[in-house]
């Protein structure tokens, strides 16, 4: 019904978060931009970490709008949320969100946890050479 | 029907991805992203709907199997629509502005 809004509303959350960090990041402590190798492990930094969440999170939520649009549950008047009509849906509503909303989104930051503990390991291992074109 | 056209999407991107260079440049990741949400947000949908289903989740009937492919597919176009707006507009190759500050011979 408004599931997407638990995740969009954590997009905003995150985005907000990202251009706080961002701001205060050292950039002598990040990755170089340009190609050149770096005489010391690469670290990358928090913001672009958290980047990675906030493009889970939009990306997922504006396809999830689209298909609440598709199914008439999001339309573009007042209270946009057809369930918001009346309050028997609103409730059914909530419910959904405090359900499987909630769920998306924790499992959306779980999986970028993993990501992030996926990426530190990839970080300290040492450089890889090309592989051969054969 | 929904989730998968979503997680072919999202694979299928994610290995042109990881192979092409050039793919990368023209921001591919940007699909990547849209796709895997989305994927992980139906999955959790699909979740919740087995629980309340059990074993008739996997039974659906023709028309809303074909209902959901029309859909998933205008979610992949919808994404394709918003990677080639972002693309022309960060437009990482110059192409775009070389075009339009092109002066006629």
């Amino acid at each position: 019904m408004a599931c997407f809004l638990v995740p969009a509303a954590e997009a905003v959350v995150a985005t907000i978060a990202t251009k706080v960090i961002h701001k205060k990041e050292d950039p002598a402590l990040t990755a170089p931009a340009s190609g050149e190798a770096p005489d010391k492990p690469v670290k990358v930094p928090f913001s672009r970490k958290l980047k990675w969440l906030t493009n889970l999170l939009w990306g997922g939520s504006v396809l999830l709008a689209f298909e609440h649009v598709w199914h008439g549950e999001v339309v573009p008047w007042f209270p946009f949320l057809t369930a918001a009509s009346n309050p028997e849906d609103a409730a059914e509503m909530l419910h959904e969100m405090g359900t499987v909303g909630v769920t998306m989104a924790l499992l959306i930051t779980a999986i970028w946890l993993v990501m992030l503990a996926v990426s530190k390991v990839i970080e300290k291992r040492p450089e890889t050479p090309q592989l051969e074109a054969k | 029907m929904t989730l998968l056209t979503a997680v072919f999407a999202a694979v299928i991107c994610t290995v042109i991805w990881y192979k092409s260079e050039a793919a990368r440049e023209l921001k591919v990741g940007l699909l990547c992203w849209m796709f895997w949400g989305a994927s992980v947000m139906w999955l959790v949908d699909a979740i919740f709907e087995y629980a309340e289903l059990h074993a008739e989740y996997f039974a659906p009937a023709a028309e809303d199997m074909l209902n959901d492919l029309f859909l998933g597919l205008s979610v992949v176009a919808l994404g394709l629509i918003i990677w080639i707006i972002v693309l022309l507009v960060k437009d990482p190759k110059g192409v775009v502005k070389a075009a339009l500050t092109r002066k006629k011979a």
